[in-house]
């Protein structure tokens, strides 16, 4: 209870600062950020309704204030290429980010972990020297360099998915898979090799302890024991890790997203930022950056849950 | 002066693999137990990385790196055409006067990419210089004194590491406006925060051996404890952290190109060949082909040569 305190206490001033830190980038914008948001619009009128409505006539922390304060009830403003309300485009864009995220998240776990656990289990022979070193040569290709490299070969040269374009999960569920699979296994490959790696070591770890050695004195079979005895105390550094991939895998799916066309919170940000649309982007990073925080303060939480020495090491402490 | 604490990072245990029959016997596993103190979690280093030697793949990537970094600063010495010149027969191929060929609208390409490496080294060497300055005077800063200076460095690295950086960096290059200083700045900015939290951990390790000791009591001042005696011995793992993070940086700045948010067309640089050539990979495959090898490799060989050098000065803590 206590370690949920702290850590509960640790956010707030993160919160506050990565929000504020949001909030001043319009201020980066040279000149007044009225002029950059309006462009050929700025007509003394206008100039005046944006000054007022961004509060710009006002004390910083003041504008912070009713900034947050709109934030939380939705008010982000509105994007000037169209008047849509900010609040519209990322609720709508939000949901086909999080399914690529999840489902490029599959894919890496579901081979990431066995593959981990037979390089751990085989340590040092030929199949885990060729599985470390391809995640290692993985690492290095760029996700917008794969994202290219698969269109070429599975979308222009023989045709098995589409190369642009989404369709919506409502409208046809198979068809939805197939415009996010290419995406999702760029995404995947590098969670894939990083995961491999992280649970490898953690693995050869574990499988040095000495209930290990008792399970196997006991005679039980070795899939048994990687699985329900090994696994689990070997998922440490996994969380960690995964959780600090998830920034990395959200800058993936900025660029993901632009280049298969992915109408999500990416591909959003990144034409609104080639259009100028600075409150579209400004919303965007909110949500994002925010969402990023929170997703690293749960699995903070979840740490004690998977691993039980976590709970005694910091009461000892 | 209190006692310094018994060296509990590492154990080095030297037992036969318990996963199965044919477990590798004399597996050498650096185990570290769950630091409860920085709330760090340390990776045990893989078997093969702890031996002490470089090996030929190392200075195999150390020549390419070399070979790229000449290529790139004496780019305008070399007897190779200008690379926003467009002067030749679109879509040659390869041959002796143009070695990577000339891409749809006749500029050859091997130009193009040495003069794309220039804008992807400056940012990739160039901030994180910065970060390794910065966050190298701040770590130590923090590790020697502790305190208040330990707090607020450690605070200014979580709230920097709260960010998911490449969003960052495209919000702050999209506001701020893209160049390369910008880019190079805010790259550099984002990589303080892991390089400081690394130095901060290794200065307090260091600053509790015997040799720091010793010269405190042979009264030497603060400064020349922390330049002469500390310093030294955080320098070699900061490098290598420093390496490490030269591709990242990298791969940032490809992105950013990628998207059109850094420097712009016609100059090259490899992400916006790159973004160039994939619309026209079937007729034109080498436009993005040749910047996407040149990037991978410089990658991989920066990450060969920093994952080396990381292992053999023991880096524990942090990557960006």
């Amino acid at each position: 209870m206590r370690y949920i305190l702290r850590k509960l206490l640790l956010l707030v001033p993160v919160l506050f600062i990565v929000t504020f830190l949001t909030f001043i980038l319009i201020h980066l914008l040279p000149g007044s950020p009225c002029i950059s948001i309006l462009k050929t619009n700025a007509t003394p009128a206008n100039l005046a309704k944006c000054t007022h409505q961004l509060h710009l006539d006002r004390p910083i922390p003041v504008q912070y204030v009713d900034w947050l304060r709109g934030s939380f009830t939705g008010h982000l403003g509105q994007s000037y290429l169209n008047d849509e309300p900010v609040s519209t485009v990322l609720a709508q864009s939000i949901p086909v980010t999080l399914e690529l995220l999840i489902f490029s998240q599959i894919m890496a776990v579901v081979m990431a972990v066995p593959l981990g656990i037979l390089s751990a289990y085989r340590a040092n022979t030929r199949i885990d020297r060729v599985a470390t070193t391809a995640a290692f040569g993985t690492l290095s290709i760029p996700d917008y360099v794969r994202g290219v490299v698969f269109v070429f070969l599975f979308a222009v040269t023989i045709h098995a998915f589409p190369a642009t374009g989404y369709t919506h999960i409502t409208d046809d569920f198979v068809q939805n898979l197939r415009s996010v699979f290419l995406p999702s296994l760029a995404l995947a490959l590098g969670s894939i090799a990083l995961y491999h790696r992280v649970l490898r070591a953690d693995m050869i770890a574990t499988l040095q302890e000495d209930f290990i050695t008792m399970a196997r004195a006991k005679g039980l079979p070795t899939w048994w024991i990687l699985v329900r005895h090994a696994f689990r105390p070997s998922t440490f550094s996994l969380v960690t890790i995964g959780g600090l991939n998830v920034g990395a895998l959200i800058g993936g799916t900025f660029i993901l997203e632009y280049l298969f066309a992915i109408p999500g919170i990416g591909f959003n940000t990144v034409n609104a930022i080639l259009q100028q649309d600075y409150l579209v982007v400004q919303g965007a990073v909110l949500i994002v950056t925010v969402g990023y925080v929170m997703v690293n303060f749960f699995l903070d939480l979840a740490y004690p849950l998977l691993d039980p020495r976590v709970r005694h090491a910091r009461a000892a402490a | 002066m209190p006692a310094p604490p018994p060296d509990a990072t590492e154990t080095t245990s030297i037992l036969p693999g318990a996963g199965g029959a044919e477990a590798p016997s004399g597996v050498l596993v650096e185990q570290a137990p769950l630091s409860g103190a920085g709330g760090t979690v340390l990776t045990p280093a893989a078997a093969d990385r702890s031996r002490r030697t470089l090996g030929f793949t190392f200075w195999l990537s150390v020549s390419w790196i070399g070979l790229i970094v000449v290529l790139a600063v004496i780019a305008g010495l070399l007897p190779i055409p200008d690379p926003k010149a467009i002067e030749f027969q679109p879509g040659l191929n390869p041959s002796l006067h143009h070695l990577f060929g000339t891409d749809d609208l006749g500029r050859d390409l091997f130009s193009r990419v040495i003069y794309g490496a220039r804008v992807s080294l400056t940012v990739g060497f160039f901030s994180i210089l910065f970060g390794l300055v910065i966050g190298g005077i701040l770590g130590l800063l923090a590790g020697f004194y502790r305190g208040v200076t330990d707090g607020i460095v450690v605070g200014l690295s979580n709230v920097i590491l709260a960010f998911p950086a490449f969003v960052l960096l495209i919000a702050v290059v999209s506001f701020w406006g893209p160049s390369l200083l910008h880019i190079t700045l805010t790259i550099g900015i984002l990589s303080i925060g892991p390089l400081a939290v690394v130095v901060r951990g290794n200065t307090i390790r260091f600053a509790q051996r015997e040799f720091v000791m010793a010269a405190r009591m042979l009264g030497a001042k603060n400064s020349r404890i922390i330049f002469r005696e500390i310093l030294a011995n955080v320098v070699p793992s900061g490098l290598a952290l420093g390496l490490v993070s030269v591709p990242v940086a990298i791969v940032a700045e490809g992105g950013l190109s990628f998207l059109g948010l850094s420097v712009r067309l016609p100059t090259p640089t490899w992400g916006n060949m790159i973004a160039e050539g994939r619309v026209i990979l079937t007729q034109h495959p080498g436009v993005a082909f040749w910047p996407a090898l040149f990037l991978f490799l410089t990658v991989l060989a920066l990450n060969l040569v920093g994952d080396r050098l990381t292992a053999y000065f023991d880096v524990r803590e942090g990557a960006l």
